[in-house]
């Protein structure tokens, strides 16, 4: 992540894998979502899934993970060239947040993120940044996508 | 208790359930895997974000809330999920320990056109801390089977 300024509409970046497990599928949901399509392979087969499939709320979960580790790097990569670091805010919410295919137990998933818009909101010092997540099976099939926005800071509040 | 159907949600109906304590290793355990930021990780690099102090990622609150909707009526329920969810807003932060809870509001009904084994519920969730501060909203419509579909001793 950039300082506020620097980013673009339109700006489009490759988040990483995630390979669902099941026993992963299994942990998260006997925490926090003990449906049985997510917690039994054998009630998710007899299910309208077919199969063991992810907590939507996992699938959501870990796009957040791959967004803050892309940040990390990002981070360190401009600290590693003596430059001034963004600090990243906290987020307001999410809108139109769909799963759109189960993620079966074995997916991997492919995320990405694209910066929708830009907008003068937040606190003084930050901008907004809305953009899009998506997550895309190995089959190229769209499983999951959602409309972010988060606070950024702007170079001008390191200033004076 | 008599396992809820599509037929059993009736618009403008309101519960409250729950009441879960949240730990600040709840918050850092949750955070170093879904949502590595100083603000969710640790309590000294928290103070000097924007939030002030340690709080919970918006995802944990996400998930905490679907706990306590699963162990509230999902599970009791013949649910099939949702097929998304139309607006999450994290309104305050979720500080250790916070007990939280959910407000469910039935906003809708919808029977499915295309598929008559299911129907549509419309719920609105207020996420509330213990002085009853609304910490988190989420609307979403999820899919119910309705009782006629369902053979006796069936399940979903």
């Amino acid at each position: 992540m950039k300082f506020f300024e620097d980013l673009r509409i339109g700006e489009r970046r490759e988040l990483g894998t995630h390979t669902f497990t099941a026993e992963s599928i299994k942990a998260f949901a006997r925490r926090y979502d003990p449906q049985l399509f997510h917690t039994d392979e054998e009630a998710a087969a007899r299910s309208h899934f077919g199969g063991l499939c992810a907590s939507g709320w996992q699938t959501g979960a870990v796009s957040m993970r791959l967004i803050a580790l892309g940040n990390q790097r990002d981070i360190e990569a401009l600290r590693a060239s003596g430059q001034d670091v963004p600090d990243i805010g906290p987020s307001p919410g999410v809108r139109d947040l769909r799963w759109f295919k189960p993620v079966y137990a074995g997916d991997t998933i492919s995320y990405a993120l694209e910066i929708k818009d830009l907008r003068d909101a937040g606190p003084p010092g930050y901008g907004l940044v809305v953009s899009e997540t998506t997550g895309t099976n190995q089959a190229g099939e769209l499983v999951y996508s959602a409309q972010g926005a988060v606070f950024v800071e702007r170079k001008r509040n390191r200033k004076g | 208790m008599t396992k809820l159907f599509w037929e059993d949600f009736a618009v403008g109906q309101v519960n409250e359930y729950g009441r879960q304590l949240v730990s600040a290793e709840d918050i850092k355990a949750f955070a170093a895997e879904f949502d590595p930021q100083p603000m969710h990780l640790d309590e000294e690099a928290a103070r000097a974000t924007l939030v002030g102090g340690l709080c919970a990622s918006g995802w944990h609150t996400c998930a905490i809330m679907m706990r306590i909707i699963a162990d509230g009526f999902v599970l009791n329920s013949s649910s099939m999920g949702a097929p998304g969810v139309e607006e999450i807003r994290w309104l305050a932060p979720v500080r250790p320990g916070d007990v939280l809870r959910v407000r469910v509001t039935v906003l809708d009904k919808k029977a499915s056109q295309s598929r008559p084994l299911l129907g549509f519920v419309g719920l609105f969730f207020e996420v509330l801390n213990e002085i009853g501060t609304c910490v988190m909203t989420s609307r979403t419509n999820m899919m119910f089977a309705r009782r006629t579909s369902a053979p006796a001793g069936a399940s979903v």
